[in-house]
């Protein structure tokens, strides 16, 4: 190779690799900002903020949704295997809400240790099968979701 | 004998001539891609257990959003190329990417919201994947800015394609942002060491429309670039002798 085109090449790679690590550093720095949601492991550990909009996210309990019968009321208890976070909101669902399902909440905590949901955003995971599929997996799902 | 191709490659005539050749063959594969996978995703595939018909959307958002970093990747590639042996044909590559990079960008930008609102219950949020999706966007939007703003055209080029290589550390976040932070979006189904959480029978039109979606942007950078060169060139005898003859 020619040495002028050996330094431009020399040139580029030191500058995107002086860029990858700079926002390496930005990106490990910002790291907690970044995360979209809190478990209920961090939540329960006092990690998630206080008196603060803050998201809540992992699987709804199963048999633990209560809806009330006279308005959009509803508590269900979210978990994500380790700790469990009891949360109530008003207002429609989406669609994909169910038991066992991922869903993430938008609120604050209260005094009691219950999560107060402004929002419920369902979050769907990355399998896609048919339902016949879908149906032998049941036989070996895990233990939170009971049918 | 492949370095005196890609040699050849890198002179305008050959270039015009060799994809001139080339765009039949693309064209014909392209469409008989697209008409495969749009059966067999819209009409072969079956429904999914949770989202029933309205997954079918992945065969519009999936394609295009692979293509957008796809893009991404050839445009540094051309501007790294372009920047230490200063081949034209690879600055006008980089160059015609970005609009239709932009574009498939956009369209996987819209389709995923056109998606999360039924599924997710919303139309945009701020998580990470999302964001690094549309920076994707602002980063062709000001390629082609730069572009412009410059009127030294072979200027521009290298302008642009150090911009292009210093977004390149974009494309990674993209790609690993479902994995490395907590997002709403879900994590990877197919880009994966794992067996593709996916049925075979839906996976197969999504592949086959990735494809169709790759050959249908070989088509579009070749035809815009071919006009490129036509413009740059338009003094030059190769040009002159190509439209004397037509008339």
């Amino acid at each position: 190779m020619h040495p002028l085109r050996k330094r431009r090449l020399f040139l580029i790679l030191t500058m995107v690799a002086g860029i990858a690590v700079a926002a390496g550093f930005a990106l490990v720095a910002f790291n907690e900002n970044l995360m979209f949601f809190f478990t209920p492991t961090d939540v329960q550990a006092g990690k998630a903020p206080q008196n603060r909009l803050f998201r809540i996210g992992g699987m709804v309990v199963n048999g633990s949704v209560k809806k009330s019968t006279t308005n959009t009321d509803v508590e269900f208890d979210l978990t994500d295997n380790e700790k469990v976070v009891t949360i109530k909101y008003s207002g429609i669902l989406p669609d994909l809400f169910r038991e066992g399902q991922g869903i993430i909440a938008k609120g604050k905590l209260n005094h009691n240790g219950e999560f107060i949901a402004e929002e419920v955003l369902a979050k769907h995971d990355e399998n896609y099968m048919p339902p016949e599929v879908a149906a032998t997996m049941k036989k070996k799902k895990p233990a939170y979701i009971k049918e | 004998m492949i370095m005196r191709f890609i040699h050849k490659l890198g002179s305008p005539p050959y270039f015009y001539q060799f994809s001139g050749r080339l765009l039949p063959w693309l064209s014909g594969i392209c469409l008989i891609l697209f008409a495969y996978g749009l059966y067999g995703g819209l009409v072969l595939a079956p429904t999914d257990y949770q989202q029933g018909d309205s997954f079918r959307i992945i065969y519009i958002h999936v394609p295009a959003a692979w293509l957008s970093l796809f893009v991404y990747m050839v445009m540094a590639f051309s501007g790294a190329v372009a920047l230490i042996w200063r081949i034209k044909i690879t600055e006008i590559i980089l160059i015609n990417s970005a609009h239709i990079g932009a574009a498939f960008t956009f369209l996987a930008l819209i389709t995923g919201s056109i998606w999360g609102k039924p599924m997710w219950g919303t139309w945009w949020v701020w998580d990470a994947r999302l964001t690094s999706e549309l920076l994707l966007l602002f980063l062709y939007l000001g390629i082609i800015a730069l572009y412009s703003a410059i009127d030294d055209k072979r200027k521009a080029a290298r302008a642009v394609a150090i911009l292009a290589l210093v977004g390149v550390v974009n494309i990674p976040i993209i790609h690993y942002s479902v994995e490395w932070w907590s997002t709403l979006h879900q994590g990877p189904t197919v880009t994966k060491f794992d067996k593709p959480s996916i049925d075979t029978r839906m996976l197969i039109p999504l592949l086959v429309m990735a494809f169709a979606y790759k050959f249908l942007y070989a088509i579009v950078v070749l035809l815009r670039a071919r006009n490129d060169v036509l413009w740059r060139e338009r003094r030059s005898q190769w040009v002159t002798a190509l439209f004397d003859g037509s008339k």
